[in-house]
C-alpha cells in the first residue's frame, strides 16, 4: 500500500507512516490518501464540535481543496450505504477528546457496520491473515522464504520447511528451489561403496522401525475404544499399558539375573520338607508344592554359584567349595539378589519421576486463565470420534456442559438460603463421616482377622482358611468405591471436577488404610523374632500374601466385570425396560490398578517372579475390560479432563504408590532380621548386610575396586551429603518459582500492551471511516 | 497392505516424508484409501481430483460436523469446490497425524473454524462453530440468549486487543493454555 500525503502535516505524516510500517505487502490495493486539513480537523475534534459540519468545514479551509480519496472501491458501494451504516461511529466520534476515549469504553468494531472501504482495509490487515502462509501470499513471498530456508543448515530446513502451513505443491516447489545445490552437492562427495553401505544400513534400521512401529501393542484395539468412548477412557488403558511397560522390566531384570541363575543351579531341598503332591489349591494359596521354588524368596541360597569344568565336561554345584581340579566361574547369589532389587526400584523411580515432570510440564501452565469457557470451545472437539453415535453423544455432552458453564453465569453462583447451606454442610459431614467411619471399620476388621489367620496358619498350612483374609480385602476393595458413589450421588456437587477429585480421594484413603494395615501387620506380628510367632520362613509367607492378595484381587475383578456390568445391564433393560447402560468409572478402575502395582512392588522383594503374575493378569484385563466397555458400558457423562488426569494418576502412582512400596522394603530390609535357614540372606543380622559384606569381599578380591566401597561409605551412609543434596534441589526449585513468577507479571504486561495497540487500531480505523465518510459527503455535495 | 512404495515411486515416497508429518507406513496407506475412491480408470492417472461428496464418504470423515470446513481448507482447486487431489489429502492427514506440531494444528484449525474465510473469528463465525458443536437436534442447541452470553464470554477471554475479533494469534494463545487439544485434534485412518 503507498500513501501518499500531499500536504506534509506532522500529524498526518505519522498516520501515513503508522498505517504504511503495518502493511507487508500483500494485495496491491492502492491506496492514496491526502489528507490535507489534518491539522484543523484534530483541533476541531477536540473542541467537541458535533455533527457533519465540523467535518465539512475545514474542507473549504485555507489549506486549499482537498483532493478526494481514491479508492479503487469506492465508486462500487452507495452513498446511502455509508450514511446509515456509520451512524453508529460518527455518533462515537462526535466527542472524541482524549478523555472520551477513556470514559466511553469502545466495545467492539462492528465490521458490518463499517464502509465496505474500511472493511477492505480491516481484512488486509496483517494481523487478520491467517498467519503469512496463504496461497496467494506465497506465490508473492516465495523468495523470501527461500532465502529463510537456505541460511539455515540442511536438517534445520527440512524441519522448518515441514512445519510450514503450506500445500504440499508450495512446499514441493520451495524444496526445490531451496535445496538444490545441496541435494547435488552431497552425492557427490560420498564415495560410491560406503554410500551403498549406509543406504542398505539406514533402509534395514527403518524396515526395522517400522515392523516395531506397527506391533505397537493394542494400536488398533485403542483406536477403536477412542473412537467410540474418546479420550477419557482412552487413558485408562493407556495408563494399563504404561503399567505392563514397568512390569516387564522387573520382570525382565529379575528373570535375568536372579531366577533364572537359581534355576540352572537347583539348591538341594531343605530337610524335613516333604515335596507335597500338587493339588489345585497350591495356584491360590501359593503354599505346598510352590512354596520352595523359585517363586518364592527361600528357595535362593546363600552362598555364590559355581560353574565347574572338570576336563571339558561340565557340572555344577552348590557348595561353595571348589573341587581342586576346577576352573570355576562364581556368581553371587546374594549380591545379584539385592543388587538387582535395587537397581530396578531406582530405575523405576526415575521414569516415574521423569514422566511426572513431562506430564506437569504438559498440563500446568504459567498463563493465567480468566475463565475456561473460550477453551473449552475451541478444543472442545475430539476429531476423533468416527462412529455416528459417539458423535452425537459428545455434542450432547458439550452442549451439557455450555449449558452448565452459562448457567452459573447467567444466574449467578446460586445465592442459596442460609437454611439450603445449613443443609448442604450437614449433608458433607455425614457423608464424610459415613466413608470415614467405614473406612475406619474395614481397616479394623482387617487388623482382627490378619491377626487370627496368622496364627491358624502356624498351626495348619495349606489350608483354604489362607485364602479368607484375601477374599475379605478384595471385596472391601470392591463395595466400598460403590458406597462413595453413592455418597457422592447424595451430595450432589455443583461442579463435576470437584467430585470427581473428592470421590479418588476417597478410594486412595481407603487403599492406602488397606495397604497400610497389611503392611503393619506384616512388619509388626510376622517379621519379628519372639516366640510366638514361629514361622520357619517369614519372607516366604509375606510372599504368599502377596500372591493370594493379587490373585483375590484379579479374580473378584473378574467377576465384578461380569456381574456388576454384564448383568446389571440385562437387569435394567429387563426389570426397569431403559436401556441405560452402566458408566465406565474412570477412577475407580486406575485406583484398582494403581493397588495392584503397590503390591507388586511391595512383595517383589519375596516374590522375585510377581512381575509375571501382575504381566498375565494386566493382559488379561485388557482385553476382559475392552470387551466389556464395547457391550456393557456408555462414555462417562461428566467431562473428563484427560491431560490432567493422566498427571494426577502418573503423581499417586509415584507418590503414595511407589514411595510408600519403597519406604516399607526399605524398612524390612534395614531393621528385619532374615530367616535362618531361608534365602539368600540367611544367618545375617539384617538384609542390607550383605551390601556391606559384599563390597567388602570385592575389596579384597579386587582391590582395585576398593575406591567403590570408599565411595559407598562416604556417600550413602553419611548424612551430609543427603542435606547437601536436599539443599540443592530446595535451591533449584525457589529459583524455578521465581522465575515462573517474573514470566507471569511479564504476560500481563503484555496483555495490557497488546490491548492498548488494539485501541490505537481501533481509533485510527475509526478516524479513516471519519475521514471516507467526510470525503464522500463532500464529493457527494 | 496390497500396496507397494513401486506404486507412489520411492522418490515421490520419500518426498512426502520429508515435507509431511507422515510415516511411510501411513502414507501407503493413505495411498491404499484414496485409491479405493476412485474408480479404476482414474487409478492410472496423475493428479486426480476428488470431489468433496466422495471424500466425505471415508469412515474417520463422515459424520464430523466440520466435514465440509476440513475439505474446504484444505483444497487446491481454483474454484474452491472441496475437491482434494492426493497431495492435499496426503496434507489434510498430515496436519491431523501424531507428530505434527501444535503450531500446524492450531493454524489449520484456526482456518477451519473460519467459516467466512475472512482471517478472523468474528461472531458469526463462533456461533457457527458452537452450533456445529452442539449439533442438530433442537434440544442440544443453545438458546439466543445463551448463545449471546457465550459469545460475549469467549470475546472477553480472547480477545485481547479488544477488536471485537479473534486472529489468528490470539487463537493460538487460547489453545496453548489446553493440553488436551494437541490429542484431540487427530486423525488416524
Amino acid at each position: 500500500m503507498q500513501c501518499q500525503v500531499r500536504k506534509r502535516d506532522p500529524l498526518g505524516a505519522v498516520v501515513c507512516s503508522k498505517m504504511g510500517s503495518s502493511r507487508s505487502g500483500s494485495r496491491s490495493v492502492r491506496f492514496d490518501v491526502d489528507i490535507c486539513p489534518m491539522d484543523s480537523d484534530y483541533e476541531n475534534l477536540s473542541e467537541g464540535q458535533p455533527g457533519q459540519g465540523s467535518f465539512g468545514e475545514p474542507a473549504d479551509g485555507p489549506q486549499g481543496r482537498p483532493e478526494t480519496l481514491q479508492l479503487d472501491m469506492m465508486e462500487s458501494t452507495g452513498i446511502e450505504h455509508h450514511k446509515k451504516r456509520n451512524r453508529r461511529i460518527y455518533t462515537g466520534e462526535d466527542d472524541m477528546g482524549e478523555d472520551a476515549l477513556d470514559a466511553e469504553p469502545i466495545t467492539s468494531l462492528r465490521r458490518p457496520q463499517c464502509s465496505a472501504a474500511t472493511q477492505k482495509v480491516l481484512s488486509h490487515m496483517p494481523s487478520s491473515r491467517a498467519g503469512k502462509y496463504n496461497a496467494a501470499v506465497v506465490s508473492n513471498k516465495k523468495d523470501e522464504l527461500v532465502a529463510d530456508l537456505r541460511g539455515l543448515s540442511v536438517r534445520e530446513g527440512k524441519r522448518k520447511l515441514r512445519a510450514m502451513p503450506l500445500s504440499l505443491g508450495s512446499k514441493k516447489e520451495i524444496r526445490r528451489l531451496a535445496f538444490r545445490d545441496i541435494g547435488s552437492t552431497t552425492s557427490r562427495v560420498i564415495p560410491c561403496w560406503s554410500g551403498h553401505i549406509l543406504r542398505t544400513c539406514r533402509q534395514c534400521l527403518f524396515r526395522c522401525l517400522t515392523v516395531l512401529g506397527s506391533l505397537q501393542l493394542w494400536h488398533s484395539a485403542m483406536k477403536r475404544v477412542s473412537g467410540r468412548f474418546g479420550t477419557g477412557v482412552l487413558s485408562y488403558f493407556l495408563f494399563l499399558r504404561t503399567l505392563l511397560g514397568l512390569n516387564l522390566l522387573l520382570f525382565i531384570f529379575n528373570g535375568l539375573f536372579v531366577v533364572i541363575p537359581q534355576a540352572i543351579h537347583p539348591p538341594p531341598p531343605p530337610p524335613g520338607h516333604n515335596l507335597d503332591t500338587f493339588t489345585g489349591l497350591e495356584l491360590l494359596t501359593g503354599t505346598g508344592y510352590f512354596s520352595h521354588s523359585v517363586m518364592f524368596y527361600g528357595y535362593y541360597t546363600n552362598t555364590s554359584l559355581t560353574t565347574c569344568q572338570v576336563n571339558g565336561t561340565p557340572g555344577s554345584t552348590g557348595e561353595s567349595s571348589n573341587p581342586p581340579l576346577c576352573q570355576t566361574g562364581t556368581y553371587n547369589i546374594p549380591a545379584a539378589y539385592s543388587l538387582t532389587i535395587a537397581s530396578t526400584f531406582f530405575i523405576i523411580l526415575i521414569i516415574l519421576v521423569y514422566s511426572i515432570s513431562k506430564s506437569f510440564g504438559r498440563s500446568f501452565h504459567v498463563l493465567k486463565s480468566k475463565g475456561n469457557l473460550a477453551v473449552n470451545v475451541f478444543c472442545a472437539w475430539d476429531f476423533k470420534l468416527s462412529k455416528k453415535t459417539s458423535v452425537r453423544f459428545q455434542s450432547e455432552k458439550i452442549s451439557n456442559q455450555l449449558k452448565e458453564l452459562l448457567s452459573e453465569m447467567i444466574t449467578g453462583d446460586g445465592e442459596k438460603s442460609c437454611n439450603q447451606r445449613l443443609c448442604h454442610l450437614i449433608v458433607h459431614l455425614v457423608a464424610w463421616t459415613v466413608c470415614l467411619a467405614s473406612i475406619g471399620l474395614c481397616a479394623m476388621g482387617i487388623h482382627f482377622l490378619s491377626e487370627v489367620t496368622s496364627e491358624d496358619t502356624i498351626k495348619h498350612e495349606g489350608d483354604t482358611k489362607l485364602l479368607l483374609l484375601p477374599a475379605v480385602v478384595s471385596g472391601i476393595n470392591l463395595l466400598l468405591p460403590g458406597l462413595f458413589n453413592l455418597c457422592a450421588w447424595v451430595e450432589k456437587r455443583d461442579s463435576p471436577s470437584v467430585s470427581v477429585h473428592v470421590s479418588i480421594f476417597r478410594n486412595l484413603l481407603l487403599k492406602i488404610t488397606i495397604v497400610g494395615m497389611l503392611c503393619y501387620h506384616w512388619l509388626r506380628r510376622i517379621s519379628v523374632e519372639p516366640g510366638r510367632n514361629q514361622f520357619q520362613c517369614w519372607e516366604n509367607f509375606v510372599g504368599q500374601e502377596v500372591y493370594r492378595l493379587l490373585l483375590m484381587d484379579f479374580l473378584f475383578t473378574l467377576l465384578y466385570t461380569f456381574l456388576g456390568e454384564f448383568l446389571w445391564r440385562l437387569f435394567s433393560k429387563q426389570v426397569r425396560g431403559r436401556d441405560r447402560k452402566p458408566v465406565f468409572d474412570i477412577a475407580r478402575n486406575v485406583m484398582e490398578l494403581i493397588y495392584g502395582q503397590t503390591l507388586t512392588w511391595i512383595g517383589v522383594l519375596f516374590a522375585p517372579l510377581l512381575p509375571a503374575l501382575q504381566i498375565i493378569k494386566l493382559l488379561v484385563l485388557f482385553y476382559i475390560k475392552k470387551g466389556s466397555l464395547m457391550v456393557n458400558c456408555q462414555a462417562p457423562r461428566k467431562p473428563w479432563r484427560a491431560t490432567q488426569m493422566t498427571t494426577l494418576f502418573i503423581t499417586m502412582l509415584c507418590f503414595p504408590s511407589f514411595v510408600g512400596a519403597a519406604v516399607s522394603v526399605s524398612y524390612m530390609i534395614w531393621t528385619r532380621k532374615p530367616s535362618s535357614g531361608y534365602g539368600p540372606f540367611r544367618n545375617l543380622p539384617t538384609m542390607f548386610e550383605s551390601a556391606s559384606l559384599w563390597a567388602q569381599e570385592l575389596k579384597n578380591t579386587h582391590p582395585v575396586l576398593s575406591w567403590l566401597s570408599t565411595v559407598y561409605n562416604a556417600l550413602v551412609e553419611n548424612p551430609v551429603f543427603l542435606f547437601l543434596t536436599s539443599g540443592v534441589f530446595l535451591l533449584l526449585i525457589y529459583f524455578h518459582a521465581q522465575v515462573v513468577d517474573g514470566q507471569k507479571k511479564i504476560i500481563s504486561q503484555l496483555e495490557s500492551q497488546i490491548e492498548n495497540e488494539g485501541k490505537d487500531k481501533k481509533f485510527l480505523i475509526t478516524k479513516l471511516q471519519a475521514t471516507c465518510e467526510q470525503n464522500s459527503l463532500v464529493s457527494h455535495r | 497392505m496390497g500396496t507397494t512404495a513401486s506404486q507412489i515411486g520411492k522418490d515421490r515416497l520419500a518426498e512426502y516424508q520429508e515435507l509431511t508429518f507422515l510415516t511411510k507406513q501411513e502414507i501407503l496407506l493413505a495411498h491404499k484409501k484414496f485409491s479405493e475412491l476412485l474408480t479404476k480408470d482414474e487409478r492410472d492417472l496423475q493428479n486426480i481430483r476428488v470431489p468433496m461428496e466422495t471424500i466425505l464418504t471415508l469412515q474417520e470423515l463422515k459424520s464430523n460436523p466440520f466435514r465440509n470446513r476440513i475439505c474446504h481448507v484444505f483444497s487446491t482447486s481454483d474454484i474452491k469446490n472441496g475437491s482434494l487431489t492426493f497431495e492435499d489429502f496426503l496434507d489434510l492427514l498430515s496436519a491431523f497425524s501424531d507428530s505434527a506440531t501444535l503450531e500446524i494444528k492450531s493454524h489449520y484449525a484456526f482456518r477451519i473454524f473460519d467459516f467466512d474465510d475472512d482471517g478472523t473469528l468474528d461472531c458469526g463465525d463462533l456461533e457457527k462453530l458452537v452450533n456445529c458443536l452442539t449439533g442438530e437436534t433442537d434440544d442440544t442447541r443453545l438458546t439466543s440468549e445463551e448463545m449471546r452470553q457465550l459469545i460475549s464470554n469467549i470475546l472477553e477471554e480472547s480477545d485481547i486487543d479488544k477488536d471485537g475479533t479473534v486472529n489468528l494469534s490470539e487463537f493460538q494463545h487460547v489453545i496453548s493454555r489446553s493440553p488436551d487439544f494437541v490429542s484431540s485434534f487427530k486423525i488416524v485412518l
